[in-house]
């Protein structure tokens, strides 16, 4: 794809500040830059505690363009709910409500929120930024955290032991009208996702893998690189699901080979040369179910 | 018009009659029949709101915040272990300065699980930045309701309504309900510029640092204050229009009174009808039922009790290790008056986790109150089983 059309695809309007408070090459800041030039001005934000209750800057500023409410980590469902709900019945259908949440807020604090506003499909879009571990308080593991990472609370010598929960699994169990799978690495499929939900009713939901380099331990600029390499791998496939059944591949996916990836962070520096070939294998065996969910719907 | 209605639809009458345009809750007993009865309402289409209903109380609250946030008028129900789950959120409602409608129906936190009327639910979230009503009936109940909205959105601070459990919330009493046109002379749709709108986009909530936190706490607290002012007129406004007032305290024979009676919610009633008959037997006692606890009515607390010579508290809840909440906050009320007019203050446990406090355990407090010179180290439990 040239320049040009990537230039003509991505709307140059932005509702993200310079000035915001991300750390450099954070993967989380892409992904709401992006989101946002998806869904335009007529939208608001609902911000459960994470990396953004920082981002998105101290009182009495805003690194947003749109309307932000900050609210507890748990309810990043339910005060979407609410906000819609009063628009509605107010005779406003259009607005778009988009709860915007990292993985704590999402795979375990607020799952339950996530679960209720899901299973009543309401009219909300659902962004989790999954940098796979609490980054804002200081590299803590969450549900999200991949098997064999190294954070404060799993060290070297115990490292996360259990694989990464997988959400959109749970999420698309549902049967909500749409969610998705998104990468920082490829803006032009995650707008393409952000349009598509924008234009459903019901509940959306898509999970963006956002490195976070000092969690994950890599260089500032490896971050759309490391993103890239998560999909090429097949570790993290760009997908979508409609209602729960229909899945579909947003991209081919090369299967490269895993170690780059693993090697290139520190949060991954006590893994064996065979753990990573495990890691490997895991990924290829986690492929054929996705072969098949694309195949059958199952 | 007059119907016969349990307190709990006293409240759905009130929801209704208010025009509320958001309901989101989560069902508990003894508060289920409210929600019910909205749901019905909504089915029916005799109220247009959307009930958003949610997996638990904490979404409850979470949702009434995101539609308060957005402008709309919002309402939500619950008790006890309910209320505790939304603890959290309380705070965030209150210093988020979300003008939430919420009825608890006072009931015993657990465990054991006991579904009767207490206090402590309720008590617990004294600090949580809510206006408390406790309600004394029916009547009071649906009346308190609608007047909950006007007063939660002039000074946007969340008021809980608060009714016993079984007691109001599940007892038929007849209730003049009041017509649709004359409550909307009383209360217009709720306008607020300060909410998310996306042509004037503000953040809400964001990080505040030390430099600006404690002014933040102090506004709460200034309009806290002057939510016992605008809750005067709101009752005379109501006062014109449907001919009934409750007070933030009613004093009651309390004129000449040597020893006044203290209670809230239910127990009230009960002891109306001890000191009518103990004021016929002689006996100069008076009664002062406290509605509005928090912000807390201190000057109206003086005014009532000041000159009396003996004050028995009635607390239907306790603060294990200190004393019943009431009484306690009834002491520090009294301490800076003139020592002359400084009633001694006699505290009694009564009626927990829903047991009944008859004519007799009220008689039995102001006989004990009569004959004791100083007020015991502790609170007096009364009918407690050895």
């Amino acid at each position: 794809m040239s320049q040009t059309m990537i230039k003509h695809e991505i709307p140059r309007k932005e509702f993200l500040s310079p000035g915001h408070l991300a750390c450099p090459g954070c993967g989380g800041s892409i992904a709401m830059r992006t989101v946002l030039k998806g869904l335009g001005e007529d939208t608001m934000v609902v911000l459960p505690a994470c990396c953004w209750s920082i981002i998105a800057g101290p009182w009495p500023q805003s690194s947003l363009k749109v309307p932000l409410y900050h609210t507890a980590f748990e309810t990043g469902g339910a005060v979407a709910s609410g906000i819609k709900a009063a628009l509605e019945v107010r005779g406003n259908h259009e607005t778009t409500v988009m709860a915007w949440a990292g993985d704590g807020g999402t795979f375990d604090i607020g799952l339950q929120a996530l679960s209720g506003a899901a299973e009543r499909n309401e009219d909300i879009i659902y962004c989790c930024y999954d940098n796979e571990a609490y980054m804002n308080t200081g590299v803590q593991r969450s549900s999200s955290t991949p098997a064999g990472a190294w954070t404060t609370t799993t060290p070297s010598d115990h490292p996360e032991s259990h694989p990464k929960k997988d959400i959109l699994s749970i999420i698309a169990a549902h049967r909500v009208p749409y969610a998705a799978t998104a990468s920082v690495a490829y803006p032009q499929d995650l707008l393409q996702k952000v349009r598509r939900a924008k234009s459903i009713r019901g509940t959306k939901f898509i999970h963006i893998l956002s490195p976070c380099p000092p969690g994950w331990k890599h260089p500032d600029e490896s971050t759309v690189d490391l993103a890239r390499q998560a999909v090429q791998s097949r570790l993290f496939p760009l997908v979508e699901v409609e209602n729960g059944q229909t899945w579909r591949f947003t991209m081919d996916h090369e299967g490269y080979p895993i170690a780059p990836y693993i090697k290139a962070q520190g949060r991954f520096r006590q893994l064996s040369n065979q753990q990573i070939e495990d890691i490997q294998q895991q990924i290829n065996e986690r492929w054929t179910v996705w072969e098949n969910r694309v195949k059958y719907g199952t | 018009m007059n119907k016969v209605i349990v307190g709990n639809h006293a409240v759905s009458w009130g929801v209704k009659l208010a025009r509320t345009e958001v309901i989101s809750a989560y069902p508990i007993t003894p508060q289920t029949q409210i929600v019910e009865e909205l749901s019905d309402m909504c089915a029916r289409g005799a109220l247009n709101a959307r009930f958003i209903k949610v997996e638990s109380e904490h979404s409850a609250m979470a949702a009434c915040i995101g539609a308060s946030a957005a402008g709309v008028r919002t309402f939500t129900a619950t008790s006890s272990q309910g209320l505790a789950l939304m603890h959290e959120l309380l705070h965030w409602a209150g210093l988020g300065r979300h003008p939430i409608v919420m009825a608890n129906v006072n009931r015993a936190m657990g465990p054991g699980w006991n579904i009767w009327t207490d206090q402590n639910d309720s008590l617990s979230q004294r600090d949580t930045g809510w206006i408390q009503l406790y309600c004394e009936t029916n009547q009071e109940v649906l009346d308190t309701t609608i007047q909950a909205f006007k007063l939660a959105e002039a000074v946007n601070i969340p008021v809980m309504i608060i009714l016993d459990a079984f007691f109001l919330s599940h007892t038929s009493e007849p209730v003049d309900i009041p017509d649709q046109v004359t409550v909307d002379r009383f209360l217009a749709q709720r306008e607020t510029s300060i909410k998310l709108d996306v042509a004037d986009p503000h953040a809400f909530n964001a990080l505040v640092r030390p430099d600006a936190y404690m002014e933040m706490r102090k506004d709460q607290q200034d309009w806290m204050r002057r939510a016992k002012t605008v809750y005067a007129e709101i009752e005379t406004e109501w006062k014109a229009l449907f001919g009934r007032e409750y007070g933030k305290i009613e004093p009651y024979r309390t004129d000449d009174a040597e020893l006044i009676l203290v209670t809230s919610g239910t127990v009230t009633s009960t002891t109306r009808h001890v000191v009518d008959q103990m004021r016929e037997r002689g006996t100069r006692v008076g009664l002062v039922k406290i509605k509005m606890f928090r912000p807390f009515p201190t000057d109206d607390i003086r005014r009532a009790l000041s000159g009396a010579i003996k004050v028995a508290v009635l607390d239907r809840n306790i603060s294990p290790g200190r004393s019943g909440i009431f009484a306690e906050e009834i002491r520090s009320a009294l301490y800076n008056i003139p020592m002359d007019d400084r009633p001694k203050i006699f505290g009694y446990i009564v009626g927990l986790g829903g047991r009944d406090v008859t004519p007799a355990v009220i008689e039995d407090i102001v006989e004990q109150t009569q004959i004791a010179t100083q007020p015991t180290r502790e609170d007096l439990w009364v009918g407690v089983k050895p």
